[in-house]
């Protein structure tokens, strides 16, 4: 079935990947709770993972195995243009700095445990919570799907391909099976474990490459030389090369932009930021995560060491797949044994986020679809059953958007996902200032801004593909003459904010009834030591 | 963006002065004047790539500094400060 298979790789790839299985079914007994049947322990790890393991959880979830293999491929095709990653994932923690220990504080305050929970309990309505909640849900799938696809270009390189499905979908669906096993039973645990070992291996692999590669490869001088003399070769495209142009910038920075403002509002980055212990805990990560920023910044530079090595990216669907030149790179300049343990890095690098993302998307099903719509007397120990299942499900519906469609169809998914993300930003990330916004307004604005971002994403062409091939909006199209492109989502989520201030007026002329508020400011700012609970109000420790 | 300023709370809270700083490290990674330049080379890297890596130093500096400096609540703040970043 599988021929040209590099044993040494595949052995230390499988044996690394079948300990830390190990340690996932394991971690239900790490920090062992009383009763694993609520969703604040299988759901967020009991609520009280301290510094060390926030930031390994948090940097797990956030620079997922996609992430590491997507940027440098990016930087490959395109050069400066890829780079928006670093400037993204710098300016992101500054920008949620004040806002995420609001979150942790009006969600330990109220035991809330998903962005739509918040909206249902600021906002009063749920057909909004509702929204929000289907929103992230729609967001999350195709991310799963994404790791997958991260996880394949792996397998790719190692030799586990053939022609026909069974062959080329075999390991990750058996990797997959795992997966879903443990995270069914640790819940939040496993991934914290995981990612443990994972951001070792990951640490580990990088530094190597980083310091080992140039010597092989002439030193950076000439790495950025081969670069250069790449993209002067490729006349055909006008937007690649070493620095930006005068019609990409603004793109690249309304893309970090945009993309820092959407980072936090998926449900998966909440799950992390909520298991965590205390507001301390959160504000020591907003300086600590940025050394994750640096080891991706160094990563996405091996784009152009691959570059420098004449990495030709293997055969995909219909174009050259360019996820696999990081492996590739790995395969060709280091020991087979080394590839092996960078390789077992980045599918380890997959289950870590694919499990939290799988656990959050399941928690946003039970609490605000299951417990507001099918069973209002849930107890928690049916939550936690709800959310187990719902995983399993999420999980199948990821791994059948791999096998039965286009892994393009994902990744195309996964463009449209940030833009859709990004329209719970007022709902969720302003409404957690704010209570000026009418829940009326919140929903017109969400419906505004989900319209014209689909609009403008269906109406970016490229060379090869008529729709949606970047979510890079050409602003000609709206009728400015300039050859200029805008991060599309960035445009709709201005529009949603526009409309729902606009309708916020007018629903207020019109004396239009709004939803009670369950909240009060002082909840925003409680810490560990006060009182959980919403029930009795006047509780609320001013702080 | 449209942020609708709302009144400010009673309560202290989050609020200092020290929060406008934040606004730094948000700031300046989004000038690309600053970095879309190859010299000078800063061991074999150009400007543009090197720079943006030393932007990480600016924004860990910054939350850094930020969180030690407002880390006791009682801090006095003046009512009107608002937060620093905007999300």
């Amino acid at each position: 079935m599988w021929t040209n298979i590099h044993v040494t790789e595949l052995v230390v790839f499988a044996v690394l990947f079948l300990a830390v299985s190990g340690l996932g079914f394991v971690a239900a007994r790490w920090r062992r709770p009383a009763t694993m049947e609520h969703l604040d322990e299988w759901g967020l790890g009991g609520r009280n993972f301290g510094s060390w393991i926030t930031w390994f959880l948090i940097g797990g979830d956030l620079y997922t195995a996609y992430t590491f293999v997507a940027v440098p491929a990016l930087i490959f095709g395109a050069g400066a243009m890829g780079f928006f990653a670093v400037p993204y994932t710098v300016i992101i923690y500054p920008m949620v700095f004040l806002v995420l220990v609001r979150l942790w504080s009006v969600s330990h305050k109220h035991g809330l445990v998903t962005p739509a929970d918040f909206v249902r309990a600021r906002f009063g309505s749920p057909t909004l919570a509702l929204l929000v909640a289907i929103t992230g849900i729609v967001a999350t799938m195709p991310y799963i799907a994404l790791q997958l696809v991260g996880i394949e270009a792996v397998l790719k390189t190692i030799g586990l391909t053939g022609d026909s499905t069974i062959a080329r979908h075999l390991p990750i669906i058996i990797a997959f099976a795992i997966l879903a096993a443990y995270t069914y039973q640790s819940g939040l645990r496993a991934p914290a474990l995981i990612a443990f070992v994972k951001d070792a291996l990951i640490y580990i692999v990088i530094l190597a490459a980083i310091f080992i590669l140039p010597s092989k490869l002439g030193g950076w001088d000439s790495i950025f030389g081969a670069a250069q003399a790449k993209f002067d070769a490729t006349k055909a495209n006008p937007n690649d090369g070493l620095l930006l142009n005068a019609n990409n910038q603004l793109q690249y920075i309304t893309l970090a932009f945009g993309s820092a403002l959407a980072l936090f509002l998926y449900p998966h980055s909440i799950t992390g930021v909520l298991a965590s212990k205390n507001r301390g805990v959160l504000k020591r990560n907003m300086s600590a995560l940025p050394a994750y920023s640096l080891l991706l910044g160094l990563l996405a530079l091996l784009g152009y060491a691959a570059i420098a090595a004449k990495v030709t990216p293997l055969p995909g669907t219909k174009t050259p797949d360019t996820n696999t030149v990081v492996p590739l790179l790995f395969q060709g300049q280091f020991p087979a044994w080394f590839a092996g343990v960078a390789f077992a890095a980045i599918g380890i690098g997959a289950l870590v986020p694919a499990a939290i993302m799988s656990i959050a998307a399941a928690n946003l099903f039970t609490r605000n679809i299951y417990r507001e719509y099918l069973n209002k007397q849930a107890t928690p120990a049916q939550e936690a059953r709800v959310s187990k299942i719902t995983s399993l499900v999420v999980k199948a519906g990821a791994l059948l958007c791999i096998i039965l469609l286009d892994p393009q169809f994902s990744i195309d998914l996964q463009l449209i996902g940030g833009v859709v993300i990004l329209q719970t930003l007022p709902s969720v990330a302003i409404g957690l200032f704010t209570r000026w916004f009418h829940k009326g307004a919140l929903i017109a604005g969400w419906v505004a801004g989900m319209g014209f971002g689909m609009w403008m994403l269906y109406n970016v062409s490229s060379a090869t593909r008529p729709h949606f091939a970047s979510s890079a909006f050409p602003l000609e199209k709206l009728g400015f003459d300039t050859k200029m492109t805008i991060y599309a989502g960035l445009v709709a989520v201005v529009t949603n904010v526009v409309v729902a201030a606009l309708g916020t007026l007018i629903l207020r002329a019109a004396k239009v009834a709004d939803g009670p508020d369950r909240t009060a400011e002082p909840d925003y700012l409680v810490d560990e030591n006060e009182p959980r609970g919403s029930l009795t109000p006047t509780e609320a420790a001013v702080a | 963006m449209g942020e609708p300023a709302q009144p400010a709370p009673r309560s202290n809270g989050d609020r200092s002065p020290w929060n406008w700083l934040l606004i730094v490290p948000i700031v300046v990674p989004l000038i690309p004047v600053l970095y879309n330049v190859i010299e000078p080379k800063l061991f074999g890297f150009p400007l543009f790539y090197w720079l943006q890596l030393a932007f990480i130093a600016l924004g860990v500096a910054t939350t850094t500094l930020v969180y030690q400096m407002t880390k006791r609540r009682s801090a006095p703040a003046a009512p009107s400060a608002a937060k620093g970043g905007e999300s």
